[in-house]
């Protein structure tokens, strides 16, 4: 097989490891900035998930029990965010960041005893079973959590045009005003697409820490949290957008692992910022002089 | 609808607490009720939080090797926290300083080190000048974005700062490395001897005397000059500037950049001061903290000073902390995130922001 197949394999396979978490927090950020709320805390969250989930697993020896653990606490860290958001003149970004380091705090605090033990790992679907080729085999080795991540993806998209509640979580979300005129309650609607939101960062935690990398220690988040703030830019506010965008983020993260393993050493760390380029020359694209970003809720700080 | 006699009488029978009052009291009673919420956490892990308290303030402010400790950690700090106040006065919330304080870094040795041998201490100073036009111009390019393109700066600093510290790992590991640094890539040292000295009667080196100046500066600048002023008014209402013919953006680009500057200059003065080289240790997290830092002042330049002090020393006590009662160093990272949780939620309290 020759080298320019096998990097992409790497990178088809890398896309889909890499991208779950990242599904899921933008995900869960999508709902929140939906309600017109920003969530810069889900990196937080997702980390303090990651230690929950691991640490749950490693007692109860159900992954399972582990992922419900995760989503547990994101739910707590989500309310929070959004209860200490709609406190008068308290800014979210702030809360955001301040919640990004006291979710990092616990997580590395609670987290210690738990570097060295190993807890069962989320099972994985072997879609490519079917094949000779081991290197696509291995890259076909789709976990659960990809395709549940997946499916919400479809479903949040219908939800938001044909439901009650995801209409009611738009008009929150575009217009406070006209939400209040029609007798929806702002506040707890936006409260609960945040702690909603922090349930999926939580989740998106306990992949990275029960199937890929597979275990915990203080380096395992890269930065997705925050980086669930500008896929959903990305994204447009589309929960099918946001299935996309952590594919193509997830793809340019690999290529530069999937490089090194046919021996290109050569600009490693430069292809590590590939992902990052990618999402400001798409967020450039997508925006003009004269008109706001395309697609974004009316009541986003972040936007106006 | 009239307020009613009675309304009025109960209304000056409990007068409103004045705001000069409120803008002390609810900044402190926030920071007892952070300290509180850490001591019952430091209780329900099973530790005793008077010892807890006490060791922090040993770790961080009891000696002279403690404030020693606690001052390297404020100087860089400081320049952080300026490089969010900055930008934060025009409205803007640029949160990338650790990847402008890298290429400050970067920046600083690439200059320094060459010019060393025909500048003398002249090198320092091109070093720092360096670090600040590498961190200026990353920043810049985030107010340019927000200004000509719209593009939110909370988000584009952050994918900046991303690439800057992939930008950095690069050259340190390739084209600038040092080949002598075999375990830790780092880029070519200064000699010890030809680093930025020591405050005289301190054991700190001058880059903390510099980033006071900075925020001193800088406060002067906001309540006195007129820059500073438009900066306000482009931050506060961006309708009225641009109809009283304020330049609005480049008021924001010029703001960034200066931000850009300060994180620049933190990063330089670590290289100059205390590593000598620009290498992974010099990445502390410095930029993320000095977010925390500026948050807690209020985006005061000369408020920085004295936050950046209380977390750098706190920071501190994390060694003393791990050793003595065995707490993992997060510890300190709790109490910080505690403290920062509950400044935001008493600016409920205060009366409105007047700008």
């Amino acid at each position: 097989m020759d080298a320019v197949t096998t990097v992409l394999i790497a990178v088809l396979g890398g896309a889909i490891r890499v991208s779950t978490p990242f599904l899921f927090v933008s995900l869960g950020e999508c709902i929140t900035e939906k309600s017109g709320r920003i969530n810069l805390g889900l990196e937080g969250t997702m980390v303090f998930g990651a230690m929950s989930a691991y640490a749950i697993a490693y007692h109860s020896g159900s992954p399972w029990l582990g992922v419900l653990a995760a989503a547990a606490a994101g739910v707590g860290f989500g309310a929070v965010h959004g209860l200490l958001c709609s406190l008068p003149r308290v800014n979210d970004t702030a809360v955001g960041i301040s919640l990004i380091v006291l979710g990092l705090g616990l997580a590395f605090f609670l987290g210690r005893d738990y570097v060295q033990p190993t807890a069962p790992r989320l099972p994985s679907i072997p879609l490519g079973s079917w094949s000779e080729n081991p290197a696509l085999r291995a890259a076909l080795q789709i976990n659960v959590l990809f395709v549940i991540g997946l499916a919400l993806a479809v479903v949040l998209h219908w939800a938001f045009r044909n439901t009650r509640w995801g209409l009611r979580v738009r008009t929150v979300g575009d217009s406070a005003d006209a939400a209040r005129a029609l007798g929806l309650p702002v506040v707890r609607t936006r409260v609960l697409a945040t702690a909603l939101g922090g349930c999926l960062g939580g989740v998106g935690g306990a992949y990275l820490s029960l199937y890929y990398p597979g275990s915990w220690n203080e380096s395992l988040s890269s930065g997705q949290g925050v980086m669930a703030v500008a896929l959903v830019i990305f994204a447009r506010w589309s929960p099918l957008g946001c299935f996309r965008a952590s594919l193509i983020f997830g793809g340019a993260s690999s290529i530069g692992p999937a490089l090194q393993a046919v021996g290109i050493q050569a600009g490693y760390h430069l292809w590590n910022a590939a992902p990052y380029v990618l999402t400001l020359a798409i967020m450039l694209i997508g925006t003009s002089t004269s008109r706001a970003t395309i697609g974004a809720p009316g009541e986003l700080s972040m936007t106006r | 609808m009239g307020s009613t006699p009675d309304a009025v009488v109960s209304a000056r029978r409990t007068p409103p607490p004045s705001e000069a009052v409120l803008r002390w009291v609810v900044p402190l009673g926030s920071i007892a009720a952070g300290l509180l919420a850490f001591g019952a956490f430091v209780l329900a892990i099973g530790h005793d939080p008077t010892e807890v308290y006490s060791t922090i303030y040993e770790g961080g402010f009891a000696t002279a090797f403690a404030w020693n400790n606690t001052l390297l950690r404020a100087a860089p700090l400081i320049l952080a926290g300026l490089a969010v106040a900055i930008p934060a006065q025009a409205g803007l919330v640029v949160i990338g300083g650790e990847g402008a304080l890298a290429l400050g870094a970067l920046c600083a040795s690439a200059a320094a080190v060459p010019l060393l041998p025909t500048l003398g201490a002249g090198a320092l100073l091109a070093g720092a000048l360096a670090g600040m036009a590498g961190g200026a111009a990353w920043f810049a390019l985030v107010g340019v974005l927000r200004a000509h393109r719209g593009l939110n700066e909370t988000i584009t600093s952050l994918l900046l700062s991303y690439i800057a510290i992939a930008v950095f790992n690069h050259t340190v590991e390739g084209p600038l490395r040092d080949p002598s640094s075999l375990n830790k890539p780092s880029t070519l040292p200064l000699p010890p001897q030809s680093m930025l000295g020591a405050i005289p009667g301190l054991d700190v080196h001058w880059g903390l005397a510099i980033g006071v100046l900075a925020c001193a500066v800088a406060q002067l600048a906001l309540s006195r000059g007129t820059g500073g002023f438009a900066l306000r008014v482009a931050g506060g209402n961006p309708r009225a500037a641009l109809l009283v013919g304020l330049p609005v953006g480049a008021l924001i680009v010029v703001g960034c950049a200066l931000g850009g500057a300060a994180a620049g200059l933190a990063g330089a003065i670590e290289v100059i001061a205390v590593h000598g080289a620009a290498s992974a240790s010099v990445l502390a997290g410095y930029g993320t903290l000095g977010i925390l830092v500026a948050f807690m002042a209020r985006q005061q330049p000369l408020a920085i000073v004295p936050v950046a002090i209380l977390m750098g020393g706190i920071s501190a006590a994390g060694s003393l902390l791990q050793r003595r009662l065995e707490l993992p160093d997060a510890t300190t990272m709790v109490l910080q995130g505690l403290l920062f949780v509950a400044i935001l939620a008493g600016e409920a309290l205060l009366p409105r922001a007047r700008r």
